[in-house]
């Protein structure tokens, strides 16, 4: 939304709550604390809890939780998090970025039909998106009938169910994530500096280099920690498309509570360890308002 | 731009646009076709939309889904709507904190989001159902709406409320009469962000339903670990029909709403 902003701000500066704000207060403050504050600190809490025989947890001071967080199985999923999740978010910046910047310099009525053309998919059920490459890449699906149709192979080539499937999940269920944000500052950029660039005798390479790039800098910066933040946390998709080979934190923490391994202090100390990580990012990054004001395009 | 580099990028945002969409067309496509197999084209038929709507465990999660998200969107509305006024206009002790604590479910990951609920039900001896889920999705809801209405209200100029009160109108009738009418586009895409969020959601919703409480996402993440399924695809070609609605409307609101995109 490109609102007139803090530009037109009038002559009454914001003031103490009057009677009918601090009626609206109250309920906001106990939801704040209800289901923001409270559940936080009872995850903390089962953090340093013992492990219940039946799962849950009973309660206690142990530190056993923690102390997990170091063994190997965390660093080898955490690893493969950071890289599948780094790895999704480099190819979804290379789509994004040209896509974007040519969506931006259309003309206005083609601009509306491509950009509907991005935010469809967006809004489609990443579930949904997740079946459909399971429907092409199975054994039986539809890549494997045409390769035999074709005569190209004599038996049904593995795909589904590989790191590889993950990644192209990946890539695409993050794709609009990355190029909306994009779109939105190079819409704003005035074309105006790319023809300077050019008329002033640099190639495309340079303009790009030293000027588009530059300007599209904080798009991309958004871009990257939409789909690298997500796709980090995830937790359904590589199950539907990794068959579970590929497991990510996602999955880690989900096992603890509602798999098989029920065991809630590690889960909830995995959590916390992953909110704080969160937490850091989005600070390092700015405000989370890049999020919804690139949703609300 | 040389006319090269113009072709390029336009063949470049073509392959894009194709990428996202082969799949869902692929899906839509298959949707139709009389093959249990879902290998190659046999023919067309309109039997996997018989199959998914007899579907009695399909239909119950589908009727879940549009319950949850209704109450979803009915209850954080007013909410984010009263934080984005509260948070906007005012200054007052602790409010930092408050915008931070109410942004918190929008920056956590989703699994954090399930799990922490998931542990606070159970300290207090919640029973997993319709509240637990209800609740949970208004949890992720509300800091959407109120950073899409927060940011139409602070676009507001103060001064035509003034205006307003100053030539005689009662508080009430100027936040009606001019106040409203500038923010109600906001409220309504925020509404229907809202809706789509909750109908959408699969992860928090997997640590606070019962199974009673099923939402269609969860039911067909089950399916799909099941193996093929030509209903799947029929009862995804539906919500991919009310996607493309949903974001006509959106776009009809938007436009109605004048300038701003």
């Amino acid at each position: 939304m490109s609102g007139a902003g803090a530009a037109s701000r009038g002559s009454r500066e914001p003031g103490p709550p009057g009677r009918v704000a601090r009626l609206l207060l109250a309920p906001l403050v106990a939801w704040a604390i209800a289901f923001a504050v409270l559940p936080t600190a009872m995850l903390v809490a089962c953090s340093f809890g013992r492990r219940g025989t039946l799962g849950g947890v009973e309660p206690g001071f142990s530190l056993a939780a923690w102390g997990r967080l170091l063994d190997p199985t965390v660093r080898v999923v955490l690893g493969r998090s950071v890289a599948w999740a780094g790895l999704a978010t480099i190819a979804c910046l290379v789509l994004a970025v040209p896509a974007a910047w040519t969506i931006a310099r259309s003309a206005p009525r083609r601009r509306a039909w491509l950009l509907a053309a991005v935010v469809v998919p967006f809004w489609t059920s990443f579930l949904v998106r997740a079946y459909a490459w399971v429907t092409i890449l199975k054994g039986e699906g539809l890549l494997n009938g045409a390769l035999l149709a074709a005569g190209l192979v004599s038996a049904p080539i593995e795909m589904l169910y590989t790191p590889g499937a993950v990644l192209l999940g990946l890539v695409h269920t993050f794709l609009p994530f990355a190029i909306l944000p994009v779109y939105a500052t190079a819409e704003a950029l005035d074309p105006a500096l790319v023809e300077a660039a050019s008329d002033l005798g640099a190639g495309p390479v340079r303009t790009f280099r030293e000027v588009v790039l530059p300007l599209l800098g904080p798009g991309i910066a958004a871009a990257a920690l939409l789909v690298f933040v997500p796709a980090l946390g995830l937790y359904a998709l590589n199950d539907v498309l990794g068959g579970g080979r590929v497991d990510m934190i996602g999955n880690l923490v989900a096992d603890q509570f509602t798999g098989a391994a029920r065991d809630w202090p590690f889960g909830a100390a995995l959590s916390v360890a992953l909110l704080l990580a969160f937490a850091v990012a989005w600070r390092l990054a700015g405000r989370g308002g890049s999020l919804a004001a690139s949703l609300e395009r | 731009m040389t006319p090269f580099l113009r072709r390029a990028l336009a063949a470049w945002t073509a392959l894009v646009l194709l990428f996202l969409w082969f799949p869902i067309a692929i899906l839509v496509a298959w949707s139709f076709n009389d093959s249990r197999l879902n290998v190659l084209w046999k023919g067309f038929t309109l039997r996997w939309y018989a199959v998914a709507f007899s579907d009695a465990g399909l239909l119950r999660s589908l009727g879940n889904s549009l319950w949850v998200a209704a109450w979803a969107t009915l209850l954080s509305v007013p909410l984010g709507t009263a934080a984005a006024f509260l948070l906007e206009r005012h200054r007052f002790r602790g409010r930092d904190l408050l915008e931070t604590t109410l942004l918190l479910p929008m920056i956590a990951p989703e699994v954090v989001i399930g799990t922490s609920l998931l542990a606070l039900f159970v300290a207090v001896g919640l029973e997993l159902g319709f509240a637990t889920v209800i609740a949970s999705h208004v949890a992720f809801c509300v800091p959407f709406v109120l950073v899409a209405v927060r940011a139409r209200v602070a676009s507001l100029d103060p001064a035509l409320e003034e205006a307003a009160l100053d030539l005689g109108a009662t508080p009430a009738a100027a936040f009606r009469r001019v106040v409203l009418p500038v923010v109600a586009p906001a409220i309504a895409s925020a509404a229907l962000l809202s809706f789509m969020l909750s109908f959408d959601e699969l992860v928090v919703t997997w640590f606070t339903a019962s199974a009673s409480s099923r939402t269609l996402p969860i039911e067909i993440y089950g399916r799909i670990r099941r193996g093929l399924d030509p209903g799947l695809n029929a009862i995804s070609t539906v919500l991919v029909a009310a996607t493309l609605a949903v974001v006509a409307l959106a776009g009809l609101v938007r436009r109605r709403s004048g300038g701003s995109r």
